[in-house]
């Protein structure tokens, strides 16, 4: 890449290209203690789980912890459940989360720090608090029930807790953030003349949004779509407690593995096929999708 | 001078070795149970033996099945529930009991075993809001099960362990032989199937007893299974909760050793210690659990107002169903992938 940018002639290329060598060294040595905790503490216990997955009950090599998974019916249910809530999650989250960034790129300076500080606030609350919090205000006598019966909205009390309702509302108001920050940044790197010199060519403020600006935002929501989408995967506490024991993902099942089976391996075989299946659907998704952009790197 | 510095020097030394030859280490769940266990049997117990007691919170067994398995082994008492006490005994995360030094003599029968010592005894009961349901409520698991005579939604187990029996006395099996239908995959499907039933009644499948008082102070079920403990707790907090003791499932928390534990002698005689009488009968001033040793009852400690609502007193004990161990330990895993499929569909 950098070689590009400077101008070479035959005399001092070979001179560059050492150069060039040389600084990829140093780069890598810069990295290296980055790698070697990303070796210590990501890949060897990932390989680690891999491992335990194989022992059986007895001690020795066995499938048995991922035969049972296949033989017992409920183990594709909670993946189905845990991959579609995720997918739900994050579609709520881009539907809420698109029109507020928008939103608060076309505000003034001032106001959109005051506006991002609200967006932020969550953040700064436990997710257990706010987790309790949602079910103090959704259940059968709480406060949104309470309210919208006295104003004569609804007569009969809504299930919106203890279900499948109930843990969205949660997911989605935790994981916002993440997918409007990427998005706001995206959004307010685009120059605004951009949108003018559409007007100016005679498209129509519809047709300009999709074409220029839209198309210019990818990056930001793809990143954040990407990160919304991947942390759901692993959520625990918001379905535990809003999905009234009926709304099952796979953490909730490595958890009472742990407590039901007298071997590591029933639990980690779920977290190795989890981790397997996500790395597939993002393989898939990238196959599709341009994967540059939703690093980031797709932008000039 | 010196002489005596270095005298004092090794008289203290001396002591403290004699001290940390009498120490344990106990672990607990924590929070109002812990701090009833440590006021009515680690504290006293520990001032009238010297043995210098060390109070910490465990995760459960899987803790201890991490301990033993690599060989760091820092507990010396753990506080279980009796399942899965059972199934560590069988993994042989246990020390075996010795019971030429503590002394159950006047034990409740089957709130001990080789490998676990009943520590207090709990009851699964179903209760109901009595402002929804009124003051007579269900009075056996078959009027919970009923949603003609008792319309209204409930609150069940959202893991096997005490969810199974009460479907099967539902579905008319007597109390005496529920665990020998439950002996067979046929048998476990039936009562699940009676859950199924029952099913669109159920909002929420609870996980905690800290779930259970909630569901019914704020009145978000009608009905609901759970602890005795609990939906006193909660009731003295204000809720409007009643519950019955009949054909409700007795249970025990107990303590236990595990294998290769640093203090394990000094740990038994401080387990025989704590199951005497005159420090079980305070148990029930801090937490309404009932002793396991019966004696605790005639010693006068126990207010008769009290006993009446614990769940170890002979009436009430001859109400309920005692929790089979034996079952658990051998059907407990299938029993709960099994449950586990009727909760997802």
């Amino acid at each position: 890449m950098a070689s590009t940018d400077i101008p070479s002639t035959d005399m001092n290329a070979a001179g560059l290209r050492s150069d060039e060598r040389l600084e990829r060294l140093k780069l890598f040595g810069l990295s290296s203690p980055a790698l070697i905790l990303v070796m210590i503490i990501l890949v060897l216990p990932v390989g680690w789980l891999f491992y335990v997955s194989f022992i059986g009950a007895d001690g020795n090599f066995s499938l048995e912890n991922y035969e049972r998974m296949v033989a017992r019916k409920s183990y594709m249910r909670i993946f189905r459940t845990t991959f579609l809530v995720s997918i739900m999650t994050t579609g709520l989250c881009i539907l809420i989360g698109y029109p507020l960034a928008y939103f608060l790129s076309q505000l003034p300076k001032k106001w959109a720090n005051i506006a991002l500080i609200t967006v932020l606030l969550p953040f700064w609350t436990s997710l257990l608090v706010r987790t309790y919090a949602w079910l103090v205000l959704l259940q059968k006598k709480g406060l949104v029930n309470e309210w919208a019966m006295s104003l004569g909205l609804w007569d009969e009390p809504i299930k919106m807790v203890h279900n499948m309702t109930g843990n969205l509302i949660g997911m989605v108001h935790i994981m916002l953030p993440f997918l409007i920050l990427p998005l706001y940044g995206a959004m307010t790197a685009i120059n605004r003349d951009f949108m003018k010199a559409a007007s100016n060519l005679g498209a129509s403020p519809r047709r300009a949004f999709w074409t220029v600006f839209f198309p210019l935002t990818t990056p930001g929501l793809f990143a954040g779509a990407l990160m919304v989408f991947i942390l759901c995967l692993g959520f625990f506490v918001t379905p535990a407690v809003l999905g009234g024991g009926k709304v099952i993902m796979v953490s909730m099942k490595i958890v009472s593995n742990i407590e039901l089976f007298v071997n590591w391996g029933a639990a980690s075989a779920l977290g190795v096929v989890l981790l397997v299946s996500t790395m597939v659907i993002l393989w898939i998704a990238s196959r599709f999708l341009n994967f540059d952009q939703m690093t980031g790197g797709g932008r000039h | 001078m010196k002489k005596l510095s270095i005298l004092t020097v090794s008289a203290t030394l001396l002591a403290t070795t004699a001290m940390a030859d009498k120490s344990v280490t106990v672990a607990s769940w924590g929070g109002s149970y812990q701090e009833a266990q440590s006021k009515a049997l680690f504290q006293p117990a520990a001032a009238n033996t010297g043995i210098e007691v060390k109070e910490e919170t465990y995760g459960g067994m899987s803790d201890v099945r991490l301990q033993v398995n690599t060989g760091q082994v820092t507990l010396d008492i753990v506080v279980s529930g009796s399942g899965s006490a059972a199934r560590a005994a069988e993994e042989g995360l246990l020390e075996k009991l010795d019971y030429d030094v503590i002394d159950v003599s006047t034990f409740i029968p089957g709130t001990y075993d080789d490998y676990c010592l009943g520590g207090d005894v709990f009851s699964t009961v179903y209760a109901w809001n009595t402002a929804t349901v009124g003051e007579d409520g269900p009075q056996s698991w078959a009027d919970f099960f009923d949603t003609e005579k008792f319309p209204g939604s409930r609150a069940y187990r959202g893991k096997v362990a005490g969810a199974l029996e009460p479907a099967l006395m539902a579905d008319g099996v007597a109390p005496e032989d529920v665990y020998s239908v439950l002996d067979s995959e046929e048998g476990i499907e039936r009562a699940i199937d009676k859950i199924r039933e029952l099913k669109p009644n159920i909002a929420v499948f609870w996980s905690s007893g800290a779930q259970q008082a909630q569901l019914m102070k704020d009145g978000e079920v009608d009905m609901t299974t759970g602890w005795n403990g609990r939906f006193d707790n909660a009731k003295a907090d204000g809720a409007k909760v009643a519950y019955s003791f009949n054909q409700a499932l007795a249970d025990y928390d107990c303590f236990a050793i595990p294998k290769g534990a640093p203090n394990k002698d000094v740990a038994m005689e401080f387990l025989a210690e704590i199951s005497k009488a005159e420090y079980q009968d305070d148990l029930p001033k801090y937490i309404t659990y009932g002793p396991t040793n019966k004696a605790a009852y005639e010693t006068g400690e126990i207010d008769p107002a009290v006993a009446a609502s614990l769940p170890s007193t002979p009436e009430n004990t001859a109400k309920q169903l005692p929790i089979s161990l034996e079952w658990y330990s051998k059907w407990e895993t299938i029993a709960a992938e099994m449950y586990q499929e009727m909760l997802t569909e």
